[in-house]
């Protein structure tokens, strides 16, 4: 019979679009997709079912490529494995041809094209719990977008508008996706949920600290400073009712998510959250050397991937910063091979072990409890005493002292480590930066920012493939549009320098 | 004396009966007889295979000669086409035939092998050496590109049993037993497939199996036992020879080898390949009977067989019943067919990383050290013991395992049921016999059982399974499928015109499930439990006329309208024309003065065929035309405050899908001289494929993935395809046949994106094994599918090759190896050239046959040899372990693996000797009613190359530790009574 071609899934988990949302609790499924994306490869832990493809599963993952982009192309990282072009991002020789930066740009609108899904499926409905649903999906578009201008500038463009098919997206510009972004934020911020009303979702507290970071680095984005509103923004991150806690360490353990400075986490679960993206890698391929796997970190596995140069080092008193979380036994300070994972110290700051030493809840071998700090409060008070340094409004020195000098007491342990006055400059700031938040996705932007990232300004352990350092293009301050994104896509156009 | 029309001399053996009665006799060597007649005016009757049946009046002779025409009837041979058959003057296609006589000899689970190198066009590829691996099939290189499967539809008696891999089983076709097959047909050209439409792009099998015939029963007994051997080893680095190399290596601290790290090393000279391998007995037994019961044809046989793979633990055995009945009804009005074949096969995989692990494991170390924490087998472990050594009870290393254990721990089998079945009823109306009526309904139904559990205690599982550590996994399969084929076919000669026009619908449905539960082995821990289930349809109308104007011109018109459930909306149907001439020249007047001239016949073709057939490696090969959720499954949840959410995932999908479209000009010739002992055939064909079904990547932010399945770019491949067949002898007693074909296949990408881009380098393909997600090969446009894609290497005044250093091809300065465009094209893996021989020979009672083949032009990529480098030697991950490599690795000298030298794509041309069979006839005995044949055979003889790896046959081009094709010694016995 010819009716027979009319064919819907048979699969008990396949669900056509027609069917799938009619419950609160569908919609809330569809919105965990969103936050997925972020933590996930594809449906199915650890892997199955990837979401892009063209590359390896576990590296299509959205946060193990994103740390890669910000991380591995600084002062903070190396990685020794042989995989494809990777070492291009340490010696900052990658190319339009690079399938790292393809997937990473995939990645960044492979979300906003779920999102855009989701704001459709989602438009019109009455009740309250959807209508946050909708805005968390728009608050994540925002973050995926936010990370499309900062590591690429222009980027393709879509929205709820655009329905799926084989279509051209336009381009659109660095200045002209900020003010989309500053836009969606504001808009969407007072139907959020108030700040720490559920772990693991976007709340105000994200969405102002997403948007102050995007004035923070305005100058960069569109050649403006928006200092004042970035003060502005951290107000409510502020008083959101976030501490610091008497740890350093209690935001990078198996039981983070009780961390009380955590803002905004990509959430991993040994048992439900399993990918061999994201905090499995990090926290894996850091291990290695003479290192205990089981005993310190709480896993079965070393990956012997990830080190750190010793411009990073350099910059700890090494005696008395609890924050130098760095291996040394068996580790050389200096590299003199990237491939080998004895040059170099190795860092121990993400464990599968919870603040007290037990092991995680899901005691998986290799499968993480451990979340991902995208946002957290120490990260808020450097960014205020930046805002305030760079000549912000709405903040005062004195007050950025305080928040650098609590950071700084919590590193050492007593208030021996704290900075006078006089010694709180950018320059200061920068370092800060780097030993309070190494290894957590933040120092790209932040060498882009004080531009110190590509040139002659700033060197380290094999910038520019020389163990001294040397300078680089500024253009490569971005990356660049894949060249296969080129070819797909005519309205995108090539990346300056590349 | 009987003489006949095409041989001097007597005509010995025909039989010679007075009519009406059972006196009779049998002419000698002479050609002489003698008989007493019962009766005076007697008839005889003259009889022989092959030649008319005579009648002659003896009317008082003493001395009666004859002489007997050929019987025309049965010597032109019928040709089997889809949905009928027709003569061979009458095929106007792209046809090639091979009967039972001509298989290959040997051990053959696989029915495609018995194909290999015996059709110009046609090449077959095994998977590797495993019992029951699967063959690619490729019929003129393959029309599609990656998205759609490049397999050719196979037809097994009117059943067309494509769309879906089966689960349990390497090789879906091996649950046909190749003892039953009578013949395959390969329809090759588009006016010869166009009537399967829609899945004829790649070319159709046809596969005919053995019926029953009237007559006496036949009863056949075939037995085979085999032993296989493993032909070559990888030569890597003793236990000696390793000591000493790491131990010099640490002078200059080389990958982090330091003191410690030697302290790890065993006083063993363990030989892994020599562990892993071992030579295996097989046995093949095979029962068959046929005749007539109570009126009805029928053939019914058993198949045994036992296969036992060189890897250890490796085996599959397999039972298989088949039942043919062909009764004719109703005053032979109506022809019945019934096939019914049933196959029970129980496989043991083994665990094939083992030969990788084999070449790749530290030789110092032992098999066994009688340790309590893994079964006693040798294991790496992240620990050691005071004295430095490995500790035996520590911790597992996970990244590599002991490659014996990997075989002795691991319990991977399945059993795999298949029943197919159809009943064809072919009626020819009472009052109106040149039409005819065919009905055929069939099924095909596959169920799988399989576990894959390792045993506590392996330290693979220590990964991903927490208690202790074993892994329990169970899962199902089931596939059916349902056939409904109805035609008409009007035939009939007027005069010198005759027509065949068939019209008919054809309506199948597929349907696949699946189960996999996965959890550690004391249950505590599910790694996955999943269901899955998918269905399809192909619905379709179609006609053809064949239309013969005396003989000489013959014309073939075809259509197919194909519905897919593939595709949505006005996308679901394509229309598939061909039209085909032919001409047999032979038959005009003009050359009837050529003796020589047996056949000579000029075939022109044209067709559309189309493709739907998704590569079932796609994430969504059945419903990629419409909008659909996925639910995520065991470990893809999210956590929200203190409850995790499993997620709903929207999938990509292109609502505008639609056949691929391949268009096909053939021009053929097919002749025959001196009465067929030479003839032959030569095909030249242009192919094109457009709206290409093609998984590439979109423009970011465009669709639900970055990737998607859709009608993207085009092909051209040209070919040119000769057959020769030659009898060189044909004596009573001493008969010798050559055969020969030659294929040249080039396939060019010719347009791969929506926006064809010239500056685009194509889309990378081709994983290799060290590193992640690195690629060696790629698809352009103006180059081969799969070419390999490399950096030329720059070697030093004595031709050694510098690491890491390389032609800067663009010459735009910078990083060599940061700037793709410095790769270069570098050949591709499919032969240029394949040439396949095959010869027999009878004299007397012993017969010798063999069959070998050239491949010219195939290149492959040595990954082995690429992935082996200093640095293979010891790694420091897992508190660090040490690896062995190839001896030519070691003399080339490389610190750190150099992927994409081009160094490693190596010309891989061969020829091989498939098999070599010699026989010897017993007949005659116990009264002639006993004939039985003993043979010898030897497959995979031998290989010439000078391609360095252990096999130059490699399907896909990447050569990485395959499962190597034993040489097999084979002694069968075959009984006829």
């Amino acid at each position: 019979c010819v009716n027979d071609l009319d064919v819907s899934p048979t699969d008990p988990d396949v669900v056509g679009s027609d069917k799938v949302y009619e419950t609160v609790a569908d919609y809330k499924e569809g919105l965990a997709k969103l936050y997925a994306t972020l933590a996930l490869s594809g449906q199915q832990g650890p892997d199955g079912y990837p979401d892009i493809e063209g590359i390896d599963e576990g590296f299509g993952n959205y946060l193990r490529q994103y740390w890669n982009h910000q991380e591995l192309t600084t002062d903070e990282a190396v990685l020794s494995w042989n995989d494809a072009t990777i070492k291009d991002f340490h010696w900052h020789t990658w190319t339009a041809n690079d399938g790292f930066i393809a997937a990473m740009h995939s990645r960044i609108m492979y979300t906003v094209a779920l999102c855009n899904e989701y704001i459709r499926v989602t438009e019109g409905k009455e009740e309250d719990e959807i209508k946050t649903f909708q805005a968390e999906a728009r608050f994540l578009r925002a973050l995926a977008y936010s990370h499309g201008l900062d590591l690429f500038g222009a980027m393709p463009f879509v929205t709820e508008e655009n329905l799926p098919g084989a279509f051209f997206p336009e381009r659109i510009t660095r200045e002209d996706l900020f003010a989309y972004v500053e836009g969606e934020l504001s808009d969407m911020m007072p139907t959020l949920g108030a700040a720490g009303f559920e772990y693991g979702r976007a709340d105000q507290g994200a969405a102002s600290m997403l948007l102050a970071k995007l004035y923070l680095n305005a100058e960069v984005y569109i050649g403006e400073d928006k200092y004042d509103e970035c003060l502005a923004a951290l107000q409510t991150v502020l008083a959101g009712g976030y501490t610091i806690p008497t740890d350093y360490r209690y935001s990078f353990v198996a039981d983070n998510d009780e961390s009380p400075e955590m803002i905004f986490a990509i959430t991993y679960d040994g048992i439900q959250t399993q990918t061999w993206g994201g905090m499995t890698y990090i926290l894996h391929s850091q291990i290695g050397g003479s290192m205990d796997a089981e005993g310190m970190f709480g896993t079965s596995d070393a990956w012997s991937g990830l080190r750190t140069t010793s411009a990073l080092v350099n910059k700890f008193d090494m005696t008395n910063d609890s924050r130098a979380l760095f291996w040394t036994d068996g580790q050389s300070l200096e590299i003199d091979d990237i491939s080998l994972f004895s040059n170099g110290y190795a860092v121990t700051k993400f464990r599968n072990r919870k603040l007290n030493g037990d092991l995680s809840d899901s005691n998986q071998s290799v499968q993480v409890d451990t979340d991902f700090p995208l946002f957290r409060l120490a990260d808020a008070y450097l960014m205020y005493a930046e805002a305030v340094l760079r000549g912000g409004e709405g903040g005062t020195r004195a007050q950025a002292l305080t928040y650098v000098n609590e950071l700084r007491t919590r590193a050492y342990g007593d208030n021996s480590g704290e900075v006078a006055d006089a010694n709180l400059d950018l320059d200061f700031i920068l370092d800060e930066r780097a030993r309070e938040l190494f290894w957590e996705g933040h120092r790209r932007t932040d060498l882009v920012r004080f531009g110190k990232f590509t040139t002659g300004d700033y060197q380290w352990p094999w910038k520019g493939k020389v163990k001294e350092g040397v300078a680089t293009d500024s253009y490569r301050n971005v990356f660049p549009v894949p060249s296969a994104q080129l070819v797909a896509n005519p309205n995108l156009t090539p990346t300056d320098g590349y | 004396t009987v003489t006949a029309v095409d041989e001097p001399g007597g005509m010995p053996g025909v039989s010679v009966l007075e009519k009406g009665t059972t006196n009779g006799t049998v002419t000698n060597i002479d050609g002489q007889f003698s008989m007493t007649l019962k009766s005076e005016d007697a008839i005889l009757v003259f009889s022989f295979v092959g030649y008319e049946t005579q009648e002659s009046l003896v009317a008082g002779r003493s001395a009666v000669d004859v002489t007997l025409n050929l019987d025309v009837a049965t010597l032109s041979e019928i040709v089997v086409i889809g949905y009928g058959e027709v003569e061979k003057d009458d095929v106007t296609g792209a046809v090639a035939t091979l009967g039972d006589t001509d298989f290959n000899q040997g051990v053959t689970t696989s029915p495609q092998d018995l194909l290999t190198g015996r059709m110009a066009g046609v090449s077959v590829t095994s998977a590797g050496g495993a019992p029951g691996s699967a063959s690619t099939i490729r019929i003129r290189g393959g029309s599609s590109l990656g998205g759609a499967t490049n397999d050719p539809l196979i037809v097994i008696d009117g059943f067309p049993i494509d769309d879906g891999a089966v689960s349990g089983l390497s090789n879906p076709l091996n649950t046909l037993n190749p003892n039953d097959i009578e013949s395959f047909t390969v329809l090759k050209d588009a006016s010869a497939a166009a009537i399967y439409g829609s899945r004829a792009s790649n070319g159709v099998i046809l596969i005919t199996t053995k019926k029953g015939k009237s007559g006496k029963l036949k009863v056949n007994l075939n037995s085979q036992v085999s032993v296989s051997t493993p032909t070559k080893y990888v030569d890597v680095l003793t236990g000696d020879e390793y000591r000493e190399l790491v131990t010099g290596l640490n002078g200059s601290d080389f990958s982090g080898i330091d003191d410690a790290a030697l302290r790890k090393l065993g006083d063993e000279n363990t030989d892994w390949q020599k562990e892993i391998f071992e030579t295996a007995i097989s046995q093949n037994h095979n029962v068959s009977v046929s005749g007539a019961a109570g009126g009805i044809p029928f053939r019914a046989s058993y198949g045994f067989t036992d296969q036992n793979g060189i890897l250890k633990t490796t085996s599959t055995t397999r039972h298989s019943l088949s039942l043919n009945l062909s009764p004719s009804l109703l005053d032979n009005h109506l022809k019945v067919n019934v096939n019914a074949k049933g196959t029970l096969a129980n496989s043991n995989f083994g665990d094939e990383g083992a030969v990788g692990s084999a070449v790749n494991f530290d030789p110092t170390q032992p098999v066994y050290n009688g340790n309590s924490r893994y079964n006693g087998y040798f294991a790496y472990t992240t620990t050691t013991l005071p004295d430095g050594s490995i500790d035996p009870e520590g911790p597992a290393n996970t990244f590599i395992s002991n490659p014996v254990a990997m075989l002795e721990l691991r319990e991977n089998t399945a059993d795999v049921n298949r029943f197919i079945g159809n009943v064809q009823l072919d009626y020819k109306f009472h009052f109106f016999p040149e039409l005819k009526a065919n009905l055929n309904l069939g099924m095909d139904r596959t169920s799988t059982d399989g576990v894959d559990n390792a045993l506590p205690g392996t330290t693979w599982t220590y990964r991903d399974y927490t208690g202790d550590n074993g892994r329990l996994l169970d899962y199902t399969s089931e596939s059916n499928s349902e056939l409904l084929e109805f035609y008409l076919n009007y035939n009939k000669k007027f005069g010198q015109h005759s027509v065949d026009v068939i019209g008919g619908y054809s309506w199948q449905h597929w349907e696949r499930a699946g189960t996999t539960f996965d959890r550690n082995t004391d249950g505590t821990q599910v790694v996955q439990d999943t269901k899955d289930s998918d269905e399809n349809f192909l619905v379709s109308f179609y006609g053809r006329l064949i239309y013969d104007y005396d003989s000489r011109y013959v014309l073939t018109a075809t259509v197919r309208q194909d519905g897919s459930s593939r595709f949505i909306g006005d996308n679901q149907w394509g229309l598939f024309p061909s039209l085909a001439l032919a001409w047999n020249l032979h038959n005009e007047s003009f050359l009837e003065g050529v003796p020589s001239l047996s056949m000579l016949k000029l075939r022109l073709g044209y067709g559309v065929t189309g493709q739907q057939g998704l590569s079932p490696d796609l994430v969504d090969p059945y419903y990629p035309a419409i909008a659909k959720y996925l639910r995520s499954t065991t470990g893809a949840s999210v956590q929200f405050g203190n409850d995790y959410y499993n997620t709903l995932r929207p999938a990509a999908y292109d609502a505008n899908l639609k056949w691929e479209e391949t268009t096909t000009y053939n021009i053929g010739l097919d002749f025959g001289f001196w009465d067929d002992k030479l003839s032959g055939s030569i095909e030249y064909y242009q192919k094109t494929t457009d709206d290409l079904l093609n998984n590439i990547p979109i423009a970011d932010g465009s669709n639900f993935s970055n990737y998607l399945i859709t009608n993207v770019g085009s092909m051209e491949i040209s070919g040119l395809e000769v057959s020769l067949t030659g009898r060189l002898v044909s004596k009573a007693d001493f008969t010798w046949s050559v055969g020969a074909n030659f294929t040249y296949n080039t396939r060019e990408i010719t347009q791969l994106s929506k926006t064809n881009d010239p500056n685009d380098p194509g889309v990378q393909v081709g994983a290799i094994a060290g590193g992640t997600d690195n690629k060696i090969q790629i698809l352009t446009v103006g180059h081969a599918p799969y070419a390999f894609y490399t950096f030329q290497q720059v070697y030093d005044a004595n031709g050694n090759a510098l690491e890491g250093i390389y032609v800067d091809r663009t010459e735009e300065g910078g990083e060599v190896i940061s700037n793709q465009f410095n790769k270069y094209h570098n050949q591709n893996p499919n032969a240029d050239v394949l040439v396949g021989i095959n010869s027999r020979l009878n004299y007397k009672n012993i017969d010798f046959s063999f069959s070998g083949r050239w491949s010219i032009g195939n290149y492959v990529y040595n990954n082995g040899l690429a992935d082996n480098s200093l640095s293979s030697l010891y790694q420091s991950s897992a508190n660090g372990y040490f690896g062995n490599i190839r001896q030519s690795a070691a003399e080339i000298g490389f610190s750190v693996p150099q992927y994409w030298s081009d160094m490693y794509v190596q010309d891989a041309s061969f020829f091989k000797m498939d098999n070599i069979s010699l026989g010897y006839t017993l007949d005659g005995l116990f009264e002639n009613k006993l004939k039985a044949r003993l043979s010898f055979t030897v497959q995979n003889a031998f290989v010439i190359t000078d391609y360095e790896g252990i096999d130059p046959e490699v399907d896909g081009g990447i050569d990485n530790n395959i499962y190597p094709r034993p040489r097999t010694y084979l002694v069968g016995l075959n009984l006829n009574f």
